[in-house]
């Protein structure tokens, strides 16, 4: 059912939303989500403060908003575009390798030092910006020198390439120190010293914005192009659709953000090494993709939240954790194919116009024929 | 002048020459159309002219410049359209979405004013406008493209096998339209396995086979032509 839904419509555009339906000016929109975003932050933080919840916990919040960055990029990717890449932990390494090795070399240079970095002196947060879009554009260099080439080919023949390609740069990140004769990323033993500069406020953040952009540039003429693409590449071109741009930039968005989550995750764990980012690492991600929903934002995020918070409350059983991962996805394949979402997106704004237009999923008579043109993709305040 | 101009095209795909030598013109205001049995190169002519696979030799004229080697998303923008054979319309999108989709190359006040002229022609697609397109029918899956590529305001517009498996009252219906279409002002060049539909409605045709041109005519001449009757017309 949801599958057959439009994934992103005119909106409140055009004569077809019909004329008697009430509809939120775009500035009311994002007001109303930007309070719900803010108000959940502000929750988040005074529960934070008030020991509801502990320290351990609020850094599995961390993660989960870390996974989330990296389901909702490769939903750019797999979801919206409609290819299947196997390398995001690859970006997300990049990511973490650049923000890390950039903020330790900088701090250094500029004598911030670690404490500087809990307390949050204005300083060191322009620098854990700096540095988390400094890993960006690394991922997102990675992302172009890859995308290139690797989307000249469809489905299993970019899965296998953009695989090998993360696994490249897993054995780069382990052998590069002795190739370049200095300590550039520890190899092996991992990169240490790495100021935690990871918060629930920081993370938080960069859910909202991250989120926020990629529902955006989806609204977009840009993200048309790339859903034009995805439902036809031949079609898209002869529309006048520059296709080979519009894939590598859907592309290299995705792993920008996977890059920026890769800071995240460094500024969270504090060591990095190579083995973390492996091909078990590309698959988790995807596996959060797939079950969620591909092509639906609030799918991922609720998935990537599941999948990160289980495994901690089934701390225990943690060595089962692909044995179940392999279950669960078998069992969603089976009876929701499409995914636990399908493509449905989550919009706070069509659900205040509905309680506007008094027009409620149970009051089914009433609803106006033309109801399923005001659907649109807005996650922005998902969390 | 001629409004399209093909000279000594050569198409093939890797080693199987799919096009050896093909030479026609559309004028301003025609209706033109490559007949021709399966695998004759109709379709390679067509994707080749629309910018979509590269030829190997030969030259393409649109209105006086050469478009050989201009991608096709590129193409557009000189006022040439392709409805690709198969429909291809986006079918998660709804019909309004995929129309809008079509005027990609265009402003969206022009695009406002040529959605307008495309739901007079095709009533069928403003009833539907809201509708996924995977849940059209076939017919109307083909309207939707041809409107998609009127969106872009083409001065040629290119159809890839229209009537393809679609009902013979359909396939009238579609005739009429691009016949309409012309009256309004597009030239229209038309690949058609239906050569009995394709050369009642043509000014000119080509007729195909393995690659070169036979035999080309009006579209009157050839109906009557023996040779024609006989290998397309089913006698």
């Amino acid at each position: 059912m949801s599958e057959k839904r439009p994934i992103i419509s005119t909106g409140g555009r055009g004569p077809a939303a019909g004329g008697a339906r009430r509809t939120l000016p775009m500035p009311a929109r994002y007001a109303i989500n930007a309070i719900v975003v803010l108000v959940l932050l502000v929750l988040g933080e005074l529960m934070i403060d008030g020991g509801a919840i502990n320290r351990y916990q609020s850094t599995v919040l961390e993660q989960v908003g870390i996974y989330i960055i990296l389901a909702v990029s490769l939903n750019i990717a797999t979801g919206y575009l409609g290819q299947l890449p196997l390398g995001h932990a690859g970006f997300m390494s990049m990511g973490a390798y650049g923000c890390s090795i950039f903020i330790i070399r900088v701090s250094e240079f500029l004598g911030v030092g670690a404490r500087d970095f809990v307390t949050g002196t204005p300083m060191a947060l322009l620098l854990v910006i700096s540095g988390l879009v400094v890993g960006g554009l690394c991922a997102a260099i990675a992302g172009v020198i890859i995308g290139i080439p690797a989307l000249r080919l469809k489905g299993d023949y970019l899965a296998i390439i953009t695989l090998a390609f993360a696994e490249i740069i897993r054995v780069v990140m382990l052998n590069i120190d002795d190739v370049l004769g200095f300590e550039l990323t520890g190899g092996a033993a991992g990169l240490t010293g790495i100021p935690g500069f990871s918060s629930f406020l920081l993370v938080f953040g960069c859910v909202a914005v991250v989120c926020f952009l990629i529902h955006t540039m989806m609204k977009s003429r840009h993200g048309r192009a790339i859903l034009a693409i995805r439902d036809n590449e031949i079609a898209a071109e002869a529309t006048g659709v520059n296709t080979t741009y519009y894939k590598t930039l859907a592309f290299v968005v995705s792993a920008f953000f996977a890059g920026v989550a890769g800071g995240l995750y460094a500024g969270c764990v504090g060591v990095l090494q190579p083995a973390v980012f492996g091909f078990m690492k590309s698959i988790e991600i995807l596996v959060m993709v797939v079950l969620g929903g591909m092509g639906s934002m609030l799918g991922s995020a609720i998935s990537a939240t599941v999948l990160t918070i289980l495994p901690e409350a089934l701390r225990a059983f943690s060595e089962y954790r692909m044995i179940a991962y392999a279950v669960v996805l078998i069992i969603v394949m089976i009876f929701r194919p499409q995914g636990l979402l399908g493509s449905y997106d989550f919009s706070l704004s069509r659900i205040v116009e509905r309680i506007m237009n008094r027009d409620f999923p149970w009051k089914k008579g009433d609803a106006p024929a033309d109801a399923a043109e005001g659907k649109e993709v807005s996650a922005d305040a998902e969390r | 002048m001629a409004l399209l101009s093909v000279k000594d095209l050569h198409v093939s795909y890797g080693a199987i020459k799919a096009v050896r030598g093909i030479s026609f013109d559309i004028n301003e205001g025609e209706i033109v159309t490559l007949i021709g049995a399966n695998g004759a190169g109709k379709s390679t002519t067509l994707n080749t002219v629309a910018g979509l696979i590269k030829p190997e030799s030969g030259s393409v004229e649109f209105d006086g410049a050469s478009v050989v080697g201009v991608p096709a998303h590129k193409v557009v923008n000189r006022g040439m359209a392709l409805c690709p054979e198969g429909r291809r319309v986006f079918t998660q999108m709804t019909v309004a979405e995929n129309l809008e989709m079509g005027g990609y190359t265009r402003s969206d006040a022009e695009n406002k004013e040529t959605l307008e002229k495309v739901y007079a022609h095709f009533p069928r697609l403003k009833e539907r406008r809201g509708q996924v397109a995977g849940t059209l029918s076939g017919g109307e899956q083909q309207m939707l493209a041809m409107g998609r590529a009127l969106m872009s305001r083409p001065r040629l517009l290119m159809l890839d096998e229209p009537s393809m498996g679609l009902a013979p009252i359909l396939v009238q219906e579609i005739f009429d339209i691009v016949k309409q279409l012309n009256e309004a002002g597009t030239t229209i060049l038309l690949v058609e396995q239906n050569a009995n539909m394709a050369l009642s409605i043509a000014d000119r045709a080509y007729v195909l086979e393995i690659g070169t041109i036979k035999k080309t005519g009006t579209g009157a001449e050839l109906l009557v032509d023996d040779d024609v009757r006989k290998a397309y017309l089913g006698g």
